[in-house]
């Protein structure tokens, strides 16, 4: 420890380092005579304090602070030197300064004129006051979040209502750009994602229904599952993931920017040129890849199922030809479009909220993602409640 | 003449294939106030990141307080980061923490203080910076662009750092408050008693605080002058930034004594 300081100290060559500062208190009849010396400097303070706190004040009437054995002063020992005086002041004695050069002076007076009492922070309520006003800010936040996407939604809705009566507004470049980035773009890492999951899901169907003899139902349990829940619902997470977070992120930096406010000003409706383009090409991207998905993922299960369970590719198909209705496939299908939409909308609202710092970009993104899945899910689940009642 | 604080020799800076400087030579003495002016993209940024060590050389020496700026050379950098302090363009405050622990940030790093102590030292320097005590628990989103420039002083002077790097201090600032920043740094510098090292263009700042001013042009420092002699360098980006509309009337102003 002490080799550490005082390496680090060596680069204060120029400022004569005396065993850091030190007080010296000698009484004269009633005057109190109060020797300074040494490096009164910030890194001396911590020892300089403990010294001061230490302290012993005599009984006298009068005390002179003699500063004139300092070596070294800085805002830090001014401040510390008046502390010093403070604390004789509290003891009844009236304080002198002796000894003052004129860098002193000035250092002396400006931090006088800048001393102030600290503020102490409020104090915190208890935690279970604390608990509760959580629960409370929560509902209350969630409470407003759901009016404001409801709010969000119906502006879209009146922006493509506008649109619609004239095509010619449509940013039909935009919407091919982001129709790439989200769609074509994501192709790779949905399938490959959607081929996998076709694999285990073979996998681990034929280890459970070999104890039954059952290994061709492997085709219906692959083909069912995939066409109905997990292709959509593979596609709709990985495309919030990819896609929701970069309208977030987007948006959001323009916004902070003041391209948003630019926009507004120069007579363009920032929902026309920046949301409507990005749901539209989610409305479209989504279903194409959850078709691409559903196909990679029954190409996964056939793989595996030939590989396993000796189902020959023909057999695998023709079985899924004659034994699956082909509404399963709609019912996935039918979800994209909404999820789309939910995505989109979640990925743009979010960005269009950013406010204040580059911080609120991350968070917000964050937050769109959160969402944007949380909705997709419960979602799903609404739908199967809903096919189950109409029997589908 | 009095010692030199910072010395540069010979420098040369490539960023991205492009030549910054070239035989660039810079001398600041201890305890003047010292500006940088210079068209932009003439490197005045990339000037003071390299003197900090945040960008390498591609040759010259650095010499900050007697000792080689190296940016490998841990040992000396911790040594000189405790001797300087930064202000940079937009204030850099860290966003998550409050003023208060912005400026003690330099302190927990560098010394052992007892908490109290380091909070009444924290609340010090941003009094000193200007700042009402109040300020000390907001976080710099709550804060206007010239308390933040405050607050981003308050913390460059954490250390008591012998010398102060500023990087455009009242860009951004109205004219109030940019004459209030430059009253308060003339009269910091003469009371604790640092060097500044002061990049800027305003020409009124210019006027009001600098003692010697250095001219960044032809990627080297054509001339460092106190203003007056300044005025009359017969190069002629001198001639029009001194002698244009502008800093006519920043030298107007500054005839009659600046609020201080």
């Amino acid at each position: 420890m002490v080799t550490r300081l005082a390496r680090s100290f060596s680069i204060r060559d120029s400022r004569p380092m005396a065993p850091s500062g030190r007080v010296k208190v000698t009484e004269e009849g009633e005057t109190a005579r109060v020797s300074l010396a040494g490096a009164w400097t910030i890194a001396a303070a911590a020892e300089l304090d403990g010294e001061i706190r230490r302290l012993r004040l005599p009984q006298a009437k009068r005390a002179t602070l003699d500063l004139s054995g300092i070596e070294a002063l800085d805002t830090a020992g001014a401040w510390l030197i008046r502390e010093t005086a403070k604390s004789f002041t509290q003891a009844g004695a009236s304080v002198a300064y002796a000894g003052v050069d004129r860098r002193a002076a000035a250092l002396l007076e400006r931090v006088g004129a800048a001393d102030q009492p600290l503020q102490t922070p409020e104090k915190e309520p208890p935690s279970f006051v604390e608990l509760l006003a959580r629960l409370g800010f929560g509902s209350a936040f969630v409470v407003r979040e759901a009016r404001a996407y409801l709010g969000f939604l119906g502006l879209t809705i009146e922006a493509a209502a506008r649109t619609a009566l004239r095509p010619s507004r449509f940013r039909f470049t935009s919407f091919v750009h982001h129709l790439e980035a989200v769609g074509l773009n994501a192709l790779p890492i949905v399938g490959l994602i959607s081929f996998l999951i076709g694999i285990v899901m073979a996998y681990q169907g034929a280890t459970q229904l070999r104890l039954f003899g059952a290994e061709i139902f492997v085709v219906d349990l692959v083909a069912i599952s995939v066409l109905r829940e997990i292709g959509i619902l593979l596609t709709a997470i990985v495309v919030a993931g990819r896609s929701g977070s970069a309208f977030t992120a987007q948006i959001g930096t323009m916004k902070l920017r003041e391209e948003v406010d630019a926009m507004r000003t120069l007579g363009l409706d920032p929902i026309e040129v920046l949301v409507l383009p990005r749901i539209a090409a989610l409305l479209v991207a989504l279903p194409l890849l959850c078709f691409f998905s559903d196909i990679m993922g029954l190409l996964g299960g056939q793989l595996m199922a030939w590989a396993d369970l000796d189902i020959s590719p023909q057999t695998f198909i023709h079985r899924v030809q004659e034994r699956i209705p082909i509404r399963h496939f709609w019912v996935g299908m039918a979800k994209a479009p909404v999820f789309a939409a939910m995505i989109g909308l979640v990925g743009c609202y979010q960005g269009l909220r950013v406010k204040g710092d580059s911080g609120s970009v991350g968070r917000l993104t964050t937050r769109s993602v959160v969402e944007s899945i949380f909705l997709v899910i419960v979602a799903d689940a609404l739908f199967s409640i809903f096919f189950n009642l109409i029997d589908v | 003449m009095s010692e030199a604080v910072i010395r540069v020799r010979g420098l040369r800076t490539k960023l991205s294939g492009k030549e910054i400087h070239k035989d660039l030579d810079l001398e600041v003495r201890k305890g003047e106030i010292l500006g940088i002016v210079g068209g932009s993209g003439t490197g005045k940024s990339v000037l003071m990141r390299t003197i900090l060590g945040l960008i390498r050389p591609r040759a010259g020496t650095i010499e900050v307080l007697g000792r080689k700026v190296d940016p490998v050379d841990r040992e000396t950098m911790l040594s000189l980061e405790r001797r300087w302090g930064v202000l940079f363009q937009d204030g850099a405050l860290f966003s998550s923490l409050t003023v208060g622990e912005n400026v003690q940030v330099p302190m927990r790093e560098h010394l052992k203080l007892p908490p109290v102590l380091a909070d009444q030292l924290a609340m010090l320097k941003i009094r000193l910076a200007g700042l009402k005590p109040e300020d000390a628990n907001k976080f710099p989103s709550e804060l206007s662009g010239g308390m933040r420039k405050r607050a981003a002083l308050a913390r460059a002077l954490a250390l008591d750092p012998d010398i102060v790097f500023l990087d455009e201090p009242t860009a951004g600032l109205d004219p109030v408050g940019a004459a209030q920043f430059d009253a308060l740094l003339k009269s910091l510098s003469r009371s604790l008693g640092f060097t500044v090292f002061l990049i800027t263009h305003d020409l009124d700042t210019l006027y009001a605080v600098t003692d010697r001013i250095a001219v960044l042009a032809d990627k080297k420092v054509l001339v460092t002058a106190p203003i007056a002699e300044l005025e009359r360098h017969p190069h002629p980006w001198i001639q029009e930034y001194f002698h244009g509309p502008r800093g006519r009337a920043a030298k107007a102003s500054a005839i009659v004594p600046a609020t201080s």
